[in-house]
Order: structure tokens, then C-alpha cells, then sequence
């Protein structure tokens, strides 16, 4: 599958640079010891072609769109805050493009054709240049079309300018990625003709029986009547399931199987990336406890757990630490248990870890349908077991109180008094159902401290969004000036999918942030499906009750029926595109421009002072005043 | 793209000119009187929302990357062709072949709908009915869309009708589709289409269908009594091999009623049958 000679080419040079140094980075092990089976690139200089290639996956001839012959394309390995060049050589025939995902560039270098720049025509070689403020794990696609879909993604690794916090003998890079064998622009089609077509899960007869069985033929009818007057599916977990796609770990699937070594007493650092299309991941390490240090790149206070959901676009860094001497089996199961993509992590190459079998899929409740958490309060009892709610509410477990949500716990929570939800002015839309809106939400709750779709009861810890704490303290600790509400809406039904009813077709124009602001954006789920939402070129600060060390992430996971707040720093002027990270809700118009305008005080003030060697890049230089961190940073110390 | 390369050295360099740019042009808008002395490049126009990039592209190239984003996201066209049913009916010795079909090609909200339905022998080879539409249709609702056009009937007479319908999903999964027709004749006649997909298995599908038809007033060269006309109530199971690809077996009552009945026994039909059929429901 790899361009081998690139790929033996960047071990050795990977070798003679660990040999020479004496002193070796992890990353820069030969291939046998780490990244294995990912061609790498370090440097400042980096040559990239974009092309169609015959490839095999799953042992099935077929083709892909890759980079410089590899799918995922190759790993890019810099050091936070040198200058890079990237060559961007179109060898398709038809436009591409790249966009760093996660990565705070200057928006001309964003990589989003009609937004940031006119894209790649064929051919042609478009020269990416920038420095980032930032270290740790991110990852880069096409911007373009479904290219997305057909392999043009791979990873990419920031190296701390300084030492890292995060101290491992030996690190991995997972992509989990989502494959078909099919024209993705006819995927696509299909969902526009019947967007059930690839759920084999819904419910039949025989589900009738059961459920008859267990919970009574009333309940059972009652329950059928809900979802049927509804016109909505408590199976409709996913667009795209196992029945079509076959799930990758860096480019193979469970039978081509993945595998990874370690020795025993190792520390290893597995960089895991969501570069799906549309499928979002439960990802477990069955027998190994992985502690998370890493979101969206930045650095998290630890957390140890057993399984994370893991939306499209997220990435997470987790440190494990092998007892046993064997093969561990490295799990992405699809959110609707449709399939899976297992590797292996084990004491020798080649082997195979036992894969566990997939779970049963958990229906969609209430809840997920925007209508709070009814199977607490006793009266629409579904499928999330409302025995256990009840003994919560014995125990006056307060998370679980209906009523109570998380955003009411955070008022108490010292540092986020002053985030309040009604200090601020708040712009919310005025929404009808219609075509493009199937339904609202009634009565959205806050789900950060819950683990993610179907993981609700499963026997081991879960991450939640609740639980990340980042480990610096904020960089831009300002109350939000002003809230500004969007609804996530879709008609299933017609497989529209939109932000506030209109696609990005309809709608008038960006949503403008002016530079240098704080603000507060809620999104609200109306939808039955979790969204990742991506915000480029600036980060979400999740309000999650984080205070000061609020987790910072340019990709957060809406669940269904949900409504979360997250407070953005407007450093960066230019046009960033914003939309949900599902490639097909994307290309059905889920997708907004924030254009964040330049502050003519601001700049008025920066003219007298700022020298003419700026450069936007270098964020971290005591010379980007423009950008706010002069001001933030006498904040920290007032802290 | 070579002016692209070229243009970010420029940038580089004159970084404080590209950042002055944007500020005197905006102290202009805003109507103050500023000497750009020291601001030595072309003047731009001030930053517009959306179109920020026109400081470092050629705005000509970006327009039309923009226009094309517009297009692809939210309005792309799609396709789709369906027959629904596709079957041999099987009554006392006589064979026929009936298809019942749409297809439709647009965006999410306007759509081009095309319906035929019609009725060939196989034992004689000719088509006792056949008619197409040609519809706009317009999502009027989550699950409705209102649909307006015209019907040709090939057969049994050449015929043209005026159509008004509502078609879409109603509460509890019920595929519906109700038309009203006006002639070239001024007769006004309505079609009602329910159908409901029941799941056996994930493949196995029992679907209960009725179709029926009525009329405002007696016409006499369609044979048709004013009132309900006719209904066809039919159980078909299929397999889905594909989701697209899907044989069946079935069986269906149809039945005249009314003064169209009255006509049928005058002209020595019975006025109602069970028909057994075999056939393919299939979409692309």
C-alpha cells in the first residue's frame, strides 16, 4: 500500500538522525521501534503531490486519492514555531486542496477553496508557508469535494519548541479512517434518495417481540407510536454504516490488521485522530487503562479511563503503560456498531490481538430527541434503563436530578460565576420547523458529563467532556461580551442538514466576529445525530465548568438533543470556515464563514507601534499586540 | 499560481502595509480625512466579510471558487429513479405487466418529478393503460411536497389532465400520495396512493398498499361512474438483495365500485378480482 521506497528512505534517515544525536526523540526511532507503517517527513521543507492511486484495503483492489503515493498520507513532523514551506503539487485532475486542520495559520494558508483561497487547479503547486503557536497532535485533508472520503488525509505531529510535559519512551500515530469501495458523490446521492438505505439495524418485527416480552405489549406500542408519529428512527445512529464502509486504523483494516510493538515497562504515547468521513468512534484498549493527556492537540491534565468517543476531526493523545506481556487489541468501533477497525499492540511484530466481538447497538432515548431527560422523571420510560435513574434520585445524585444540569452546576463552581448565561446580550435565532427543519428540540439539555452516544452503560470508565481540565491555564481568561446561539438542524427525512434551517447556499453571509473580542457561541443540537463541529483558526474553550483551565478544542462533539456553550478568543483576522466535520453534512450545506474583522482601534494603535518584521504566524512573538496576547497575558497575571 | 508565490513575498515584506491598508480604507468609509503618507502601496478597498482572501488572491479567482462553494454546499442536484412496482399479475389465465414508477432530479426545496403507471397484456401484447407526469415539486413542509404539473394518458385514449398533489410521508411511516386531475374535458377525477413498509427482517419487507381512484362526475368514454371508481389493496413481500434491488411476491384485490362497476358488468366484466403477482421493486 505505501510507497516503499519513501518509506525505507524515512527510516533511515530517522536512524542516522537518532545515531548522530545521541540524544532520541521518540519520534525519531526507526520505523521498527515506532510510526510504524506510516512514511514520515520532518523538517522545514516539505514536498507533497496529490494523486489517484491503484491501492489495496482489505485486500480488495481499488482506487484512492493519497499523498505522495500513501494512504493515510505521510506523517509531517515539525517544531512548533519554525518557519515551514509545504509544496502542494495537484496531480489530479480535477481541484484539490490541503487544510491543517487544527493548526493556527495565517487564513490565506488556511486551505479552504472559496473561502481562504481559490484551491489547487491541476497541475498546478501551491506553496503553503507558516510557523504555528502550538504543539502536538493534528492532522491534514482536502478541503475539497469528498476527496476526503477517498484517503487524501494524514497526520501531522508539532514538536514542542521546549520540553514536553508528556514524558513517553515510544509513541504511535492511529488515524482512524472510514473506506468505500463506492464513487463517494453516489453515496451521497443515495442519501438523498433514501437516507435509511445503509442502516441494517432498524427495528423489525422480531425487535417488536422482544421488546413486547420485556417491557409489555402497551409500553412496546407506546413506544413504536412515539417514534412513528415522529417520523424519526431510534436507529438512526449513523448515515454511513459497516454495511458500506470497511473501518481503517492508519490505512488497514482488521484483517490487513495494524500492529504496533512495545517492551515491557514502556510508556507509550498513542496519538489517535479521527479522520473519518462520517463515522464517529468508541475507541478502547480492552485490558489496558489509557490516560489521556492530549485533546484537539493541547495538552490535558490526565485523565485516566477505559474508553472515549472520539468524533470526527478530535484527536486525542493517551499514555499507556503495558503490564502484560501481549498482544493488546486496539479497538475503533463505529458509534453504531455497525463494524470496527482493530490493530494490535504487542510485544512482537506481527501479531494479533484477539479482537472482542461487536456490541449490541443501543437505541436512541428521548433525551436524544431534544426532550430532556424523561426516562429520569418516570413518565416516558425508554430504553436507557430508568431503574438506575431512580436509585440515583434516591441517593440524590444531583447530575442525574432532572432539572439539574450541568450548566446550573458550574454557576457554583467559583470561576464561572461570572460566565453566567443571562449577563451577557445573547443573539438566538427564531426558528419554525419546515423542510429543512424536522424538528426543534423542546427541551436541550446540557450532555457534557455524559460519555457519548451508547456508552452510557457499559461496564468501564468513560471519558466525558466534563472531565477535561487543561493542563496550561487559559491563555484568555475575559468573559464572554456577547453570546451568539446556532441551531444544528436536519430533516433526516430528505437528508438536508444545515445550521439555523439554511445551508451555506442560502445563507446571506458570514457570521462576523470583530478581532480582539470575547464571545460566547451555543450550539444547540436539534438534530438526532452528534455533530462535530469545527471552528478553524481559532479554539473552542469548552464551557464545561473548567474555570480557568477551561479543555481548549477546535472540534467539539454536539450530542443529540443537546446544548453546550464554548467561548472564543477572536484573535486571528480573515475568513474561517466553520461547519460540522461529518463530510456529508458538510457537503449538504452544514457550513458557515465566521469572518473575524479587523479592529480599527486596534489597528490604529498597533501602526504606531508594531515593528515591520511582523508576521502573522508567530503568534507567540511579543510583537503580535494586534492579536490580543499584550492584554491577555497581563490578565494571567492577574490571576 | 506562480503569482501567488510571488505575492507572498510581497506580503512578507510589507507586512505593516498590508496591515495599514485595511485601516485607512475603512477611516475613509467612515469619513475621516487620513493622509496615507507613509502607506506607499495601492490602495484596496476595505476588508468585506467573505471576501478577505481578496487581498492576497486574484479576486476574479476567488469569486468564482466562492460561487462554486455556494453551488456544492447546499445545492447540489441529485437524482433518483424508482420503480416502485414492476410486476406480472397473474388473474385466470390472463397475464399482464404493470408498472407503477417516479423519478425526480433537483435540489433540496424544487424538484422535477416525473409518475408513470401503467397496464400492458402479455397475452396480447397491447397496453390497456399508460399514463406519464410531468410534476414540479416543492417541499412545502418537513415531510410534504406539493406537486403541479401535467399527465399525458397514452392509453386508453390520448388524454390530457391538469395535476394538483400533495405527496410525502405522513405520522407513523405512511407513504402517501393524493392527486386531483382535470381533463382537457373539464372532468375532474383524484387518485389516493398509501403504502407502508412493514419490516419482517432488515431485508425481508411486507408492504400493504392501497391505491384508489375517484371521480367527480360520470364519464362516459373512461367508463367511469361518479364517485369512488376503483381500489386496488395489494400485499407485496419483498427481499432486499441491494437496498435498490429488491424481488417480491404478492397478491392484490381490485375492485370497481359505484356506477363504474355498473359498467363493468354491462360490458361482461366481473367488478372485482384477486390478482397474484410476482415483480421487482428497484432504485437508483
Amino acid at each position: 500500500m505505501y510507497n516503499r521506497r519513501r518509506f525505507l528512505k524515512t527510516t533511515i534517515g530517522a536512524g542516522a538522525l537518532a545515531s548522530a544525536s545521541g540524544l532520541v526523540p521518540a519520534w525519531a526511532r526507526p520505523a521498527s521501534d515506532g510510526n510504524l507503517g506510516i512514511p514520515s517527513l520532518t523538517g522545514n521543507q516539505f514536498d507533497l503531490s496529490i494523486d489517484k492511486f491503484p491501492i489495496r484495503i482489505d485486500g480488495r483492489a481499488t482506487e484512492a486519492i493519497g499523498v505522495n503515493g500513501s494512504v493515510p498520507a505521510p506523517l509531517i513532523r515539525f517544531r512548533e514555531g519554525d518557519d515551514i514551506v509545504l509544496n502542494v503539487t495537484n496531480a489530479l485532475e480535477e481541484d484539490t486542496s490541503i487544510h491543517w486542520h487544527g493548526l493556527l495559520v495565517p487564513f490565506e494558508m488556511d486551505g479552504v477553496p472559496g473561502v481562504a483561497f481559490p484551491g489547487i487547479k491541476p497541475g498546478e503547486t501551491f506553496q503553503y508557508k507558516f510557523a504555528v503557536p502550538q504543539n502536538g497532535t493534528y492532522w491534514y485533508h482536502s478541503h475539497s469535494g469528498l476527496q476526503e472520503q477517498l484517503g487524501h488525509f494524514g497526520p501531522i505531529i508539532v514538536d514542542p519548541a521546549g520540553s514536553d510535559p508528556v514524558v513517553y519512551d515510544r509513541e504511535y500515530v492511529l488515524m482512524l479512517s472510514d473506506f468505500t469501495f463506492e464513487n463517494p458523490y453516489r453515496l451521497f446521492s443515495k442519501l438523498k434518495a433514501n437516507s435509511g438505505s445503509f442502516n441494517f439495524q432498524k427495528r423489525t418485527a422480531a425487535d417488536f417481540m422482544r421488546d413486547a416480552g420485556e417491557k409489555g405489549l402497551a409500553e412496546t406500542i407506546r413506544d413504536r407510536a412515539n417514534w412513528g408519529k415522529m417520523r424519526m428512527s431510534p436507529t438512526d445512529w449513523s448515515d454511513i454504516t459497516g454495511a458500506q464502509y470497511t473501518y481503517l486504523i492508519n490505512g488497514h483494516s482488521s484483517a490487513d490488521n495494524w500492529n504496533a510493538v512495545f517492551k515491557e515497562g514502556e510508556r507509550i504515547r498513542l496519538r489517535i485522530i479521527n479522520a473519518a468521513a462520517m463515522t464517529i468512534f468508541n475507541f478502547r484498549i480492552p485490558g489496558l487503562p489509557m490516560t489521556v493527556v492530549a485533546a484537539d492537540g493541547l495538552n490535558v491534565q490526565p485523565v485516566e479511563t477505559d474508553e472515549f468517543q472520539i468524533g470526527v476531526a478530535e484527536t486525542y493523545d493517551v499514555i499507556v503503560t503495558p503490564e502484560q506481556i501481549k498482544a493488546y487489541a486496539l479497538v475503533a468501533e463505529a458509534i453504531d456498531r455497525s463494524g470496527m477497525a482493530v490493530a494490535t499492540l504487542g510485544p512482537e511484530p506481527g501479531m494479533k490481538a484477539q479482537a472482542p466481538a461487536l456490541r449490541e447497538p443501543v437505541p436512541l432515548t428521548m433525551k436524544d430527541m431534544g426532550m430532556g431527560d424523561m426516562s429520569a422523571m418516570g413518565g416516558m420510560q425508554m430504553d436507557n434503563g430508568s431503574k438506575a435513574d431512580m436509585s440515583n434520585m434516591a441517593g440524590m445524585d444531583a447530575p442525574t436530578m432532572p432539572g439539574m444540569d450541568h450548566s446550573m452546576m458550574e454557576g457554583m463552581n467559583g470561576n464561572d460565576m461570572v460566565e453566567g448565561r443571562d449577563a451577557i446580550p445573547l443573539i438566538a435565532p427564531d426558528l419554525k420547523t419546515g423542510p429543512s427543519i424536522a424538528k426543534l428540540a423542546m427541551a436541550p439539555t446540557s450532555r457534557l458529563d455524559e460519555p457519548g452516544q451508547g456508552l452510557n452503560d457499559v461496564a468501564h470508565r468513560t471519558l466525558t467532556y466534563s472531565q477535561l481540565r487543561s493542563l496550561e491555564p487559559n491563555p484568555d481568561q475575559r468573559s464572554p461580551a456577547r453570546e451568539i446561539e446556532l441551531h444544528l438542524t436536519s430533516n433526516m427525512e430528505r437528508y438536508m442538514w444545515s445550521f439555523d434551517g439554511l445551508t451555506w447556499s442560502e445563507v446571506d453571509g458570514p457570521i462576523i466576529f470583530n478581532e480582539g473580542e470575547r464571545l460566547r457561541l451555543t450550539l444547540v443540537n436539534d438534530t438526532m445525530m452528534p455533530h462535530p463541529i469545527h471552528l478553524h483558526g481559532m479554539f473552542f474553550d469548552v464551557v464545561n465548568g473548567g474555570g480557568s483551565h477551561k479543555p481548549r478544542k477546535h472540534t467539539i462533539t454536539v450530542k443529540p438533543g443537546e446544548k453546550l456553550s464554548v467561548d472564543i478568543s477572536a484573535e486571528h483576522v480573515g475568513d474561517w470556515a466553520f461547519h460540522c466535520h461529518l463530510l456529508y453534512h458538510m457537503e449538504a450545506g452544514m457550513f458557515r464563514v465566521v469572518s473575524v474583522m479587523p479592529n480599527k482601534s486596534k489597528t490604529e494603535a498597533n501602526m504606531m507601534t508594531m515593528p515591520m518584521a511582523l508576521e502573522h504566524p508567530q503568534m507567540k512573538q511579543p510583537s503580535m499586540d494586534m492579536n490580543d496576547h499584550g492584554s491577555m497575558k497581563m490578565q494571567d497575571q492577574e490571576q | 499560481m506562480t503569482h501567488i508565490n510571488k505575492r507572498w513575498s510581497q506580503l512578507t515584506l510589507c507586512c505593516f502595509a498590508a496591515l495599514a491598508v485595511p485601516f485607512s480604507a475603512l477611516a475613509q468609509t467612515s469619513g475621516m480625512t487620513s493622509e496615507s503618507t507613509e502607506e506607499t502601496t495601492v490602495e484596496k478597498p476595505a476588508p468585506v466579510a467573505g471576501q478577505q482572501a481578496d487581498a492576497y488572491y486574484s479576486k476574479d479567482e476567488m469569486e468564482k471558487s466562492r460561487e462554486e462553494l455556494k453551488k456544492m454546499l447546499g445545492n447540489r442536484k441529485t437524482g433518483s429513479i424508482l420503480f416502485n412496482q414492476f410486476e406480472a399479475q397473474s388473474v385466470n389465465g390472463s397475464e399482464d405487466l404493470y408498472w407503477n414508477g417516479q423519478a425526480w432530479y433537483g435540489g433540496d426545496i424544487n424538484k422535477i418529478w416525473f409518475k408513470s403507471e401503467g397496464l400492458v397484456s402479455l397475452n396480447s401484447g397491447k397496453a390497456d393503460d399508460a399514463e406519464l407526469q410531468a410534476l414540479w415539486s416543492r417541499a412545502i413542509s418537513p415531510y410534504f411536497n406539493l406537486q403541479t404539473g401535467i399527465r399525458h394518458d397514452f392509453k386508453p385514449k390520448g388524454l390530457d389532465h391538469a395535476v394538483f398533489g400533495v405527496q410525502g410521508l405522513a405520522p407513523y411511516w405512511f407513504e402517501v400520495d393524493v392527486s386531483g386531475y382535470l381533463s382537457t374535458k373539464g372532468d375532474v377525477t383524484a387518485r389516493a396512493e398509501i403504502e407502508y413498509d412493514y419490516r419482517l427482517t432488515q431485508r425481508l419487507i411486507l408492504q400493504p398498499r392501497i391505491e384508489a381512484n375517484f371521480s367527480a362526475q360520470d364519464i362516459a368514454e373512461r367508463d367511469l361512474g361518479s364517485g369512488l371508481t376503483d381500489v386496488n389493496a395489494g400485499l407485496r413481500m419483498r427481499y432486499e438483495i441491494k437496498r435498490q434491488f429488491a424481488p417480491y411476491l404478492g397478491v392484490e384485490w381490485q375492485g370497481k365500485f359505484g356506477g363504474t362497476r355498473d359498467i363493468a358488468k354491462l360490458a361482461g366484466n366481473s367488478g372485482d378480482q384477486t390478482v397474484f403477482l410476482v415483480g421487482i421493486r428497484s432504485w437508483y
